[in-house]
């Protein structure tokens, strides 16, 4: 009896204690897609942030999915009831930018909120990904990751290879997979996440190759598709002759087969970095992260890399003072040490150069090579036109319908070049499309 | 004879007009927003729209992967229609007789009904899943290269059975129920005229089963046509390369995934006029078997 007294008697406290402050406080609605240890830094940021001030209340809610949180925002949006701040994928990225009205563009709000910003603070690489042509940011970049190619040091060892050399260029990784395979990985010698990503997005990038005019879309709506070129051509076809015997052995469109790599089934898996928890996890033998492949005879190549992943968009039509709030959040997001803490404990990437100066300078790169590699690739060369990002409209219809057309050249209905002539032809219909509806 | 009658002219309206606005509500005003819809291009926010009249319709028929969303679900809607019906009529053969434990098998078969469809693509997904799954491994051990990522066949047939099992269960409960009713006099009286099982099923049993299988087969048609995206999602996400996408999947990547509300739209208008029409011809034709 007397412990429950006491419980009510906290709990009002705390109710009183809950409601004090709330009254002057504004609310900052942030409505996102982490789930497991990602959702709990989520809430871990609101929290802190809450904690850290009192004007300002930050309340994470989670809305499902990457489509299922975009899409709840857009019908809330319809409904006028639209959340401050909504975490959108990296594909979602052309459709927010061409809906006027709807997104206050980051970099605007910053500085109407008369809140301290420098662009150059951060990570070029990452941040040219959601800034407009001109290199205004558009949205604030929150969970960003980048390809590498994930290799099993004891397969190689077992294969007769040297784990401290893993493949560089792309003939290399077809000959690493042959030899794995002879040496028992029968059913995969190489496979990868992400297909359109990896395949079409990250290789033209990383071989400083365009995938549309206009760079890649970002200097307007009116791009065109145009990566059906030989070089794209070339690793297609090549996939396609080594997925019959299984050498390369084709995973899915998305990251559902992962698990192949951490299984111990395929030796060599081209994934996202952000990958490395569940390795770090769940695999049972001694695994690195090597840069991604290139074609050696391509001059130039390797570029840099591209990011994948999300960000923070700032919802149309707000008071200026909760405004105020997203702005004030911002900054606190990009604290150098919070950066760095958020960079060691998700495996995401740090956005401003500060922090990965200073995760650098502690060391921590020394003793966690893998983890370095991304970043490597992202900053390698300064970012050309054709290695500044990409986008275009319905960037998930046209992922798909480029899965598909991959998907043909793997199963032999198609050879690579249809393929790729097909992915480019319908592609551009659907960028039409969506041309129209922005005008 | 004497004609009964209500005087008050009112009352009628009044007694159906709770069904005629939950069908109004659920259906009407949605299938009018959607043909509205399907005249429109608009961005993903309604921020600008335009009014196009039959383009978004144009587009689809001048796709030619429409048409192959098209034959696609004509392979797909036969193949679990008939395989969902004909094992739910078996099984409900077998668990009618006078047999032990009667009541746990038939509790089981009936589980499956309230598995949420993406779960049940979820589960088949695993036990086939190439490199994982159970059953894969068996068919790979058995020397099938199973691989549903790449092959359109495999991934057609992956489709088609978590489909069909969920479905079993209820088509099962159905031929069930309607097992049951049958007034066993006329099965012994056909039996006493030296009538064997087999027989007995097709002259006796069958027809007077023939109103419920009736009704299911319209179930499963629309069951089909609208409710499998989820399963298509989860386990083949239409691919490879467009060998699984139904035309409701199609519907559903385009508006749902793909923020095309306009060509999703008139996708939807046209699928609901297909099975408009499809309900029209089996009452029409079908009916006319049916005995009540």
């Amino acid at each position: 009896m007397k412990r429950l007294s006491a419980f009510a008697g906290a709990t009002a406290l705390a109710l009183t204690l809950a409601s004090l402050p709330a009254a002057a406080q504004t609310e900052i609605h942030w409505w996102h897609a982490m789930t497991g240890g990602n959702n709990d830094v989520v809430n871990k940021l609101a929290a802190d942030f809450n904690a850290s001030q009192k004007d300002y209340k930050v309340t994470a809610t989670f809305k499902g999915s990457y489509p299922d949180t975009m899409n709840a925002g857009i019908a809330a949006f319809r409904a006028g009831n639209a959340p401050h701040i909504m975490q959108v994928f990296e594909v979602g990225t052309a459709t927010m930018m061409a809906a006027k009205g709807a997104v206050k563009p980051v970099q605007v709000m910053m500085k109407e909120a008369g809140e301290k910003f420098d662009p150059n603070a951060y990570l070029p690489a990452i941040v040219g990904y959601y800034s407009t042509a001109k290199g205004e940011m558009l949205s604030f970049p929150f969970n960003s990751s980048s390809a590498v190619l994930w290799y099993n040091r004891d397969a190689f060892k077992k294969a007769g290879l040297d784990p401290a050399k893993p493949p560089k260029t792309w003939p290399e990784v077809f000959d690493y997979a042959k030899k794995l395979k002879a040496s028992g990985y029968a059913t995969c010698g190489f496979s990868n996440a992400w297909t359109t990503w990896l395949l079409i997005e990250q290789f033209n990038s990383w071989h400083n190759q365009p995938i549309g005019t206009k760079a890649n879309g970002l200097d307007g709506f009116d791009t065109v598709l145009k990566f059906n070129t030989p070089l794209q051509v070339k690793l297609i076809q090549a996939l396609a002759d080594l997925q019959k015997d299984k050498t390369y052995d084709y995973s899915g469109r998305t990251n559902t087969g992962e698990g192949r790599f951490t299984s111990g089934e395929c030796p060599i898996f081209l994934t996202s970095s952000a990958f490395y928890g569940t390795v770090k996890s769940n695999a049972k033998f001694d695994f690195a992260a090597a840069p991604m492949p290139y074609f050696p005879d391509v001059q130039g190549a390797p570029q840099n890399s591209i990011i994948g992943g999300a960000s923070l968009w700032v919802m149309g039509g707000k008071k200026p003072e909760e405004y105020k709030g997203v702005a004030k959040f911002f900054t606190f997001l990009s604290d150098t040490d919070r950066q760095v803490g958020l960079h060691i404990a998700s495996g995401y990437l740090p956005i401003t150069k500060a922090a990965y100066e200073k995760v650098k300078g502690q060391g921590f790169y020394k003793e966690n090579p893998d983890r370095e590699t991304p970043l490597l690739e992202l900053t390698n060369k300064t970012p050309t036109e054709n290695s500044r990002g990409l986008r275009f409209g319905n960037l998930v219809q046209i992922r798909d319908m480029w899965a598909e057309e991959l998907e043909a050249a793997f199963n032999g209905s198609k050879t690579a070049k249809a393929a790729m002539d097909a992915a480019v032809e319908r592609g551009n219909a659907e960028l039409r499309k969506f041309e129209r509806t922005v005008r | 004879m004497r004609k009964v009658g209500f005087n008050n002219k009112l009352l009628p309206y009044i007694l159906i007009a709770p069904q005629l606005a939950v069908t109004i509500v659920f259906f009407y005003w949605p299938a009018s927003q959607a043909v509205w819809q399907s005249f429109l291009i608009q961005d993903a926010f309604g921020t600008a729209t335009e009014f196009v009249w039959l383009e978004n319709y144009e587009t689809l028929f001048k796709d030619p992967s429409y048409f192959n969303a098209l034959v696609v679900t004509v392979v797909f809607s036969t193949a679990v229609a008939a395989l969902s019906l004909g094992v739910a009529l078996l099984l409900a053969v077998q668990a009618d007789k006078h047999i032990h434990g009667a009541g746990p098998y038939k509790t089981l078969l009936m589980w499956p009904y309230a598995v949420a469809p993406a779960v049940a693509g979820v589960l088949w997904l695993f036990m086939f899943q190439p490199s994982l799954g159970v059953l894969a491994k068996q068919l790979r051990g058995m020397g099938v290269d199973w691989n549903p990522l790449l092959n359109g066949t495999h991934a057609m047939i992956l489709c088609i059975i978590a489909a069909t099992w969920k479905q079993i269960s209820y088509n099962f409960l159905f031929f069930l129920a309607g097992l049951q009713s049958i007034p066993k006099s006329l099965i012994e009286a056909a039996a006493i005229d030296g009538a064997g099982p087999t027989r007995r099923f097709w002259t006796v049993i069958f027809p007077l089963l023939s109103p419920t299988a009736f009704f299911l087969l319209v179930v499963n048609v629309v069951y089909v046509f609208f409710e499998t995206f989820g399963i298509i999602d989860a386990v083949t996400h239409g691919g490879p390369a467009k060998a699984t996408e139904t035309l409701v999947f199609k519907v559903f990547q385009d508006g749902r995934l793909g923020g095309d509300l306009g060509g999703s739209a008139a996708q939807s208008v046209i699928l609901m006029f297909m099975v408009i029409a499809l309900t029209a011809i089996q009452f029409k034709y079908i009916e006319r078997k049916v005995h009540y």
